[in-house]
């Protein structure tokens, strides 16, 4: 009953849709039935299955933390490792499958926008192997925060193009791209890099990032003889939580638990806790959870991580509040920082900033667990990209 | 009959096409939009789109992006937006006044609320740009109860989707003149002019043509084939020398500004007689 959505408006119950400038509704709607024709295509299912397999290194282990599980002392707990995928993070799941969809459809430019870079990256990569041209944007913002993404993306021959605009960030990214796609619309793909924005991209990338869940539910009954428990994952868009969720929406014993990003509080103004602190509204072509003000203008998002801060959240997250099956959190900067700091020293894993959100709150639900309760966290990405902001944070010590 | 399309008749009686300038509600200020909406009617303007200024603008360019900050900078909000244009017919402003906003802060502020104030503030239709047809039937039937017309954007990509938007329109269809945001460009699309009649073909509404009209010569060479001519990035262009000045506190500059205003809506307003 949860996952049958999308309805046929691109809707997940209330949220979804498509609001978008005219210009694109034609696209759109193509895209949407070219998905539909190649998603039971024999040879673009081979030829994606072999990309995830030979190039991106799948399927991700499922790992047991057993260090990290005896020191909090309650919760067995399992790390998906998202961040072994080859450019380090969950996204190439996602870029291959649009990039493939962009070949097949004989597109030989693609864009995309990214906040921390492991999007851009990944499509800069996948646009490296199938020969793509391919554009970038990025907030300015973003761009001094990541350098090491943007020298990533720049020698797989991508262009980053700065976002200047409003407040810097993937949010402003995201208008730039979708601005530039409008303009080019005839011979471009956009690749979107999380489940946000209008029908069909939502379903879309769920689909190729459900990956994720479907290995989990095998892995978990093959290690353990049953589901998990619990499932833990970071939401900024939310495409690595819908990823490990979806396969799992119709067995009602397991919990999903989203983490939103709270930066410096819910009650600051610093936070990007879109479904704790927002109200249904359009961002993205989308109907959402959305931080906004009285009249609906949006409002920027913070988060020490470039990933996270995002003033919205894939429509389906909304849903999956609003109908009570996932449950979404606050964790906050410093206990990401924390929980970063815990898992590098205690299992020899360094995790994205993003990743760190979850791993926080498994800290803060495993002591209080059983020792036979099993619990997933989406190791969605690794934090070679962060380590230079986190010594900046900490003024140049390591701790 | 709305007073959109008592307009466009009195056009067609007169064999003249519209002139439909554009500028930001609250650019530079709520005070600054009220002097230019009466100078552009002052000067002949048919139809005036007020922007109601938004964070993040998906359908327009640089331009009217940052007179969109500027706006928003300055504060202003919707009711600052509903209030002004209240005044203004309060104090004699007779011409047709269409607002232009995107689909969120109707939203928020409740469809057929917004719907309801526009027609009690005295605005006599609306575009929303990022609300395609698929999506707006909620708006339509609120549009239709209050009297204010919906007016729907029609893109060069829109084939096969034709005659279900102009369908639903009323007061007139606004052409998108090429793919892409809003801004002045140096040319059009080869196929506007076959574009614009194809649409002609699935509607009797008058046909206005916007993004990217720039100069009186281009106003002239649309006004040969469609209804009404849109303008609003060259305008909001010199609106911006506006806005300059008042950051300055410069009055003679700021005079300068409306002057200009003033003469380039004249040469459009010729350039569509």
């Amino acid at each position: 009953m949860y996952s049958k959505y999308p309805d046929e408006r691109g809707r997940f119950g209330a949220f979804g849709g498509k609001f978008v400038p005219e210009t694109l509704m034609a696209a759109l709607n193509q895209l949407e039935s070219d998905y539909r024709k190649y998603r039971v295509d024999p040879q673009f299912q081979a030829e994606l299955q072999y990309l995830l397999k030979e190039y991106s290194g799948r399927e991700t282990p499922l790992y047991f933390a057993e260090r990290l599980t005896s020191y909090l002392g309650g919760a067995k707990i399992y790390l998906k490792r998202e961040d072994l995928n080859h450019t380090g993070a969950h996204k190439i799941n996602n870029t291959l499958g649009q990039g493939l969809l962009a070949k097949y459809t004989g597109k030989k430019r693609v864009i995309a926008e990214t906040g921390a870079g492991q999007h851009g990256v990944a499509t800069a990569t996948v646009s490296a192997l199938l020969g793509l041209e391919c554009k970038v944007f990025m907030g300015e913002e973003d761009i001094a925060r990541q350098e090491l993404n943007v020298f990533r993306m720049r020698m797989l021959g991508a262009e980053v193009i700065p976002a200047t605009s409003g407040t810097r960030t993937l949010k402003d990214a995201t208008n730039e791209a979708i601005r530039h796609w409008v303009e080019h619309v005839e011979d471009t793909f956009y690749i979107i890099g999380s489940v946000v924005g209008p029908h069909p991209y939502p379903m879309i990338v769920r689909d190729f990032q459900r990956i994720i869940g479907d290995e989990v539910r095998k892995q978990m009954i093959e290690k353990e003889g049953r589901l998990p428990d619990t499932i833990i994952a970071c939401v900024g868009g939310g495409s690595n939580a819908i990823g490990i969720f979806y396969p799992f929406l119709e067995d009602e014993s397991v919990r999903l638990i989203g983490v939103e990003a709270s930066g410096e509080g819910v009650d600051t103004d610093r936070h990007a806790a879109t479904i704790t602190k927002g109200r249904p509204g359009v961002i993205h072509g989308s109907l959402t959870m959305l931080l906004q003000d009285e009249y609906g203008q949006v409002l920027p998002a913070h988060s020490i991580s470039a990933g996270l801060d995002y003033p919205g959240i894939g429509p389906e997250h909304a849903f999956l509040a609003s109908s009570g099956r996932a449950t979404y959190v606050p964790i906050s900067d410093e206990e990401a920082l924390e929980a970063f700091a815990l898992l590098t020293k205690l299992e020899g894993i360094i995790p994205a900033l993003e990743s760190a959100h979850a791993v926080a709150q498994a800290m803060k639900m495993a002591p209080s667990l059983p020792k036979d309760h099993l619990m997933v966290i989406n190791l969605s990405g690794r934090g070679d990209k962060d380590v230079q902001s986190i010594l900046k944070y900490q003024g140049g010590r390591v701790q | 009959m709305s007073r959109i399309t008592e307009r466009f008749k009195q056009l067609a009686e007169k064999g003249e096409r519209a002139f439909i300038p554009f500028v930001t509600a609250g650019d530079p200020s709520l005070e600054d939009t009220k002097r230019i909406v009466r100078l552009l009617e002052s000067v002949g303007a048919d139809i005036i789109e007020l922007g109601i200024p938004y964070s993040d603008p998906l359908a327009d360019g640089p331009t009217i992006q940052a007179s969109a900050l500027r706006s928003l900078i300055q504060g202003t909000r919707l009711p600052n937006v509903f209030a002004l244009v209240r005044q203004m017919r309060a104090e004699g402003v007779s011409v047709p006044l269409v607002l232009f906003t995107y689909v969120n802060p109707v939203i928020q502020w409740g469809t057929e609320r917004f719907f309801q104030t526009a027609a009690e503030i005295g605005a006599d239709g609306v575009i929303i740009p990022d609300l395609p047809a698929e999506e707006a039937e909620e708006a339509r039937n609120a549009a239709k109860t209050y009297g204010v017309d919906l007016i729907p954007l029609v893109a060069p990509t829109s084939v096969g989707r034709i005659e279900t938007i102009c369908k639903q329109a009323s007061g007139f269809i606004y052409c998108v003149s090429s793919l892409g945001v809003t801004g002045v460009r140096a040319a059009f699309a080869e196929g506007l002019p076959a574009f614009v009649q194809e649409v002609r073909k699935k509607t009797s509404l008058p046909i206005a043509v916007g993004f990217g009209v720039g100069s009186p010569e281009q106003a002239e060479e649309i006004g040969k084939y469609a209804d009404g001519v849109i303008v609003g990035s060259a305008l909001v262009n010199r609106v911006s020398l506006l806005a300059k000045a008042r950051e300055i506190g410069d009055q003679e500059k700021a005079e300068k500004a409306f002057a200009e205003i003033v003469h380039f809506a004249q040469s459009l307003k010729a350039s569509l007689r």
